[in-house]
């Protein structure tokens, strides 16, 4: 498949404050990145210099293997999280106009916009304008102009913001649609349940450093602790308690007194295994609940970073 | 090049299409023309009110001087004396002139005194004492037994001819058209530079407090947007200016066609003047229109048309991108107000100067001010139709073009930063930062 995207050892400074150094990623096509980071790693600076807002001061860029040039603005869709519309302008004429910057001639962009307005159910709103619009509707209008002009790489920097759940809930199917029609998605936010639901890698930015990245699943295998979860049904829950505590180490426990359900999540040791662990258990008691715990993505991000700190 | 004309074509019709810019293109041309006509009318109203002013002149000297004028009638209250004149003033005429009864014709200037209700206006005044003066002096030469009719030969009228050492005449009316024309040229252009720099600078604003700025930047490079912007505004200027000459030219034409006849008339003073005295007039306003007329051929016409092109087009560009720059730099209109002064600074100096300058258009502070890129474009233009060497011209623009391309690639650096930076107001130390970004 090959990336859609490479970013190799770039680095950038504002005067004397470091805002990316040395940070590589490669996107792979047909995926959804998420690009993680507290505020002010250095995410929206790295985004800036993929749009060619601003330049790198060293490192290369490649969108498809291509070295980044001035006319790549067409294949890149970026939604800012700083973002607007012209207040007095109308709805149209203002998508009309976008898409023209982006390269569409303006019977494509007329065809095009008159397919998404339909898809939305905004066909009214054509010549109102931006001031007479909610925020969420705004944000609709800003998402079509975006995606408009089929671009082969998408950045989307908390696309949820300003949507109510049922709205964010269309926009995050839209993504995973335009992903499925061979679109790259670079997917920047704060909240970690999206970027379970959407990502399938991530790179995490933190003080100017990339600190983590790779597909999220073996991100999580490897920030995983090695606990279980696990529920017990036992007549004598002190004995039993006390039993398991000498042989393993119980990071928490907690009673469930309705169905006499003990309720523990055990860590294993290194030569431990999960086989050792469930033997042990069955021995002893009934086994109603075993599940390994994965952390989530919000988990390693405070993790990595505390860490990094 | 075609994303800057898109930029273009909406930058103007978002001008163009604005309520308060239709309203201001419709209604200033009204205004003026409404101005202009509510001033003729009151000039009109004024001249056609009569005074009547009585006078008791016990002299028995003066009485030829007080001739009925369109503005102004005499009556002769000699014969009821004084303290009656005086009620009878008060009651029916504007005021009362008292000659009183003299022994010699040396001492009548101190006696005589006028009554009225109110002060009477120095041009009311002062036309009567020419008028006594006048008299009072054929008299003394006649008591004197000089022959009037030599004196009066002796009188000489000196028009001083002005001519270049080229050959080329010139007059007083040559130097008042020169006033005009550089003085209106530049004036046009500081007027313009004002409100198309500030509209620039409000449509900067405008992206950034709409946070539309970082969408149009990631299709296309700053620069552009700038230029575009300034350009676009530019365009919806000159279109406003077109529409206010033609609308002004036609209204004005309208108004004539109204107010016209009595407008220009003059005859009907005239009528009552002395035939010679007209004669005179009519010929010397005759020669001053056609020496106005050759004084407008002799205009450098062709170099102020050119020059008013280059100098209008540098002194736009160049501070029109200072504007936008300083729009770029704060979050609100509010925030503009310590950038401001050194810009508008240069501007109002360049006025300033103009007038020194059109009063000495060769003297070192005009060559200075002509030359400073900043001030050039009003002051030189001022100059241009006195007439001023080529090579000062030549130098004056290669300076504005030096200046141009340095101040757009500095105002681009701070545009650039700037449309990205929300927050806090920054400093001049900062502005300087951001230049090495």
């Amino acid at each position: 498949m090959g990336n859609i995207l490479t970013v190799e050892n770039v680095c950038k400074t504002y005067g004397n404050f470091t805002a990316l150094n040395n940070v590589s990623i490669s996107v792979p096509k047909g995926s959804v990145f998420g690009l993680l980071g507290p505020n002010g790693a250095g995410k929206t600076s790295l985004i800036r210099i993929i749009n060619q807002i601003t330049l790198p001061d060293s490192g290369t860029i490649l969108l498809d293997g291509e070295v980044l040039q001035p006319h790549h603005v067409h294949q890149i869709g970026y939604l800012p999280e700083e973002r607007g519309l012209y207040k007095s302008m109308k709805v149209g004429e203002q998508a009309l106009y976008l898409a023209q910057l982006k390269g569409l001639s303006e019977a494509e962009a007329k065809k095009k916009l008159k397919y998404w307005f339909e898809k939305f159910g905004i066909s009214d709103w054509w010549n109102k304008k931006i001031q007479e619009l909610s925020k969420g509707m705004a944000q609709k209008v800003q998402f079509i102009v975006t995606v408009l002009h089929s671009p082969k790489l998408l950045i989307f920097d908390e696309p949820f913001s300003g949507f109510d759940p049922i709205n964010a809930n269309l926009i995050k199917d839209e993504i995973l649609q335009l992903r499925d029609e061979g679109a790259s998605i670079i997917f920047s936010t704060h909240r970690m349940e999206s970027v379970e639901e959407l990502c399938d890698y991530i790179a995490l930015i933190d003080k100017s450093n990339k600190i983590i990245d790779g597909k999220l699943h073996e991100i999580k295998q490897q920030f995983k602790t090695n606990e279980f979860e696990v529920g017990l049904i036992s007549n004598s829950k002190e004995n039993l308690l006390s039993e398991i505590s000498s042989h393993f180490t119980i990071s928490t426990n907690k009673e469930i007194s309705i169905d006499n359900e003990l309720r523990l999540v055990i860590g294993l040791k290194d030569n431990e295994t999960s086989k050792d662990l469930i033997q042990y258990l069955n021995d002893k008691a009934q086994i109603n609940h075993f599940t390994e715990i994965i952390p989530s993505a919000n988990d390693i991000f405070l993790k990595a970073v505390a860490n990094n700190g | 090049m075609g994303k800057l004309k898109l930029i273009i074509k909406r930058e103007f019709f978002a001008k163009v299409k604005n309520k308060s810019f239709i309203i201001m293109t419709i209604l200033s041309p009204l205004l003026m023309v409404g101005l202009f006509s509510l001033i003729v009318f009151l000039n009109q109203k004024n001249s056609e009110e009569v005074r009547t002013i009585a006078y008791v002149d016990d002299s028995q000297l003066l009485d030829s001087v007080f001739i009925n004028t369109s503005s102004t009638k005499y009556v002769n209250l000699t014969a009821l004396g004084i303290d009656e004149a005086r009620n009878e003033a008060e009651k029916s005429y504007y005021g009362l002139l008292y000659i009183p009864k003299i022994d010699s014709l040396n001492t009548i200037s101190t006696g005589i005194s006028f009554y009225s209700e109110d002060t009477p206006s120095l041009s009311l005044l002062g036309d009567i004492e020419n008028k006594l003066e006048k008299k009072i002096r054929d008299l003394k030469i006649e008591q004197l037994n000089f022959d009037v009719a030599k004196i009066k030969a002796t009188e000489t009228n000196v028009d001083i001819v002005t001519e270049n050492f080229s050959g080329e005449k010139s007059s007083k009316i040559g130097s008042v058209l020169r006033m005009i024309a550089g003085g209106g040229f530049g004036y046009l252009i500081f007027m313009f530079i004002i409100i198309y720099g500030t509209s620039v600078m409000r449509s900067v604003i405008e992206e950034k407090t709409s946070r539309i700025i970082e969408v149009i930047i990631s299709s296309v490079k700053p620069f552009q947007l700038m230029l575009g912007k300034i350009l676009g505004n530019a365009l919806a200027g000159i279109l406003q200016f077109i529409i206010w000459m033609i609308s002004a030219g036609l209204l004005l034409f309208v108004v004539t066609l109204i107010f016209g006849p009595e407008a220009t008339n003059t005859s009907n003073t005239m009528g009552q003047m002395n035939p010679e005295v007209v004669q005179q007039m009519q010929q010397s306003s005759v020669t001053d229109l056609q020496v106005a007329l050759a004084e407008l051929k002799n205009l450098p016409i062709l170099t102020m048309f050119f020059s008013f092109i280059f100098y209008f087009l540098g002194g736009y560009l160049i501070y029109s991108s200072i504007y936008a720059a300083i729009g770029a730099a704060v979050d609100s209109e509010t925030d503009t107000q310590q950038f401001m002064m050194p810009v508008l600074m240069p501007l109002m100096i360049a006025i300033y100067v103009g007038f020194s300058v059109i009063e000495n258009p060769h003297g070192p502070i005009a060559l200075g001010f002509s030359l400073f890129p900043l001030t050039s474009p009003i002051v030189m233009l001022m100059r241009i139709p006195f007439g001023v060497p080529w090579w000062q011209i030549a130098v004056s623009m290669a300076l504005l073009l030096v200046t141009f391309v340095g101040i757009v690639w500095f105002a681009a650096k701070i545009y650039r930063v700037g449309i990205l930076m929300y927050g806090k107001k920054p400093s001049y130390k900062e502005l300087y930062k951001w230049l090495k970004y």
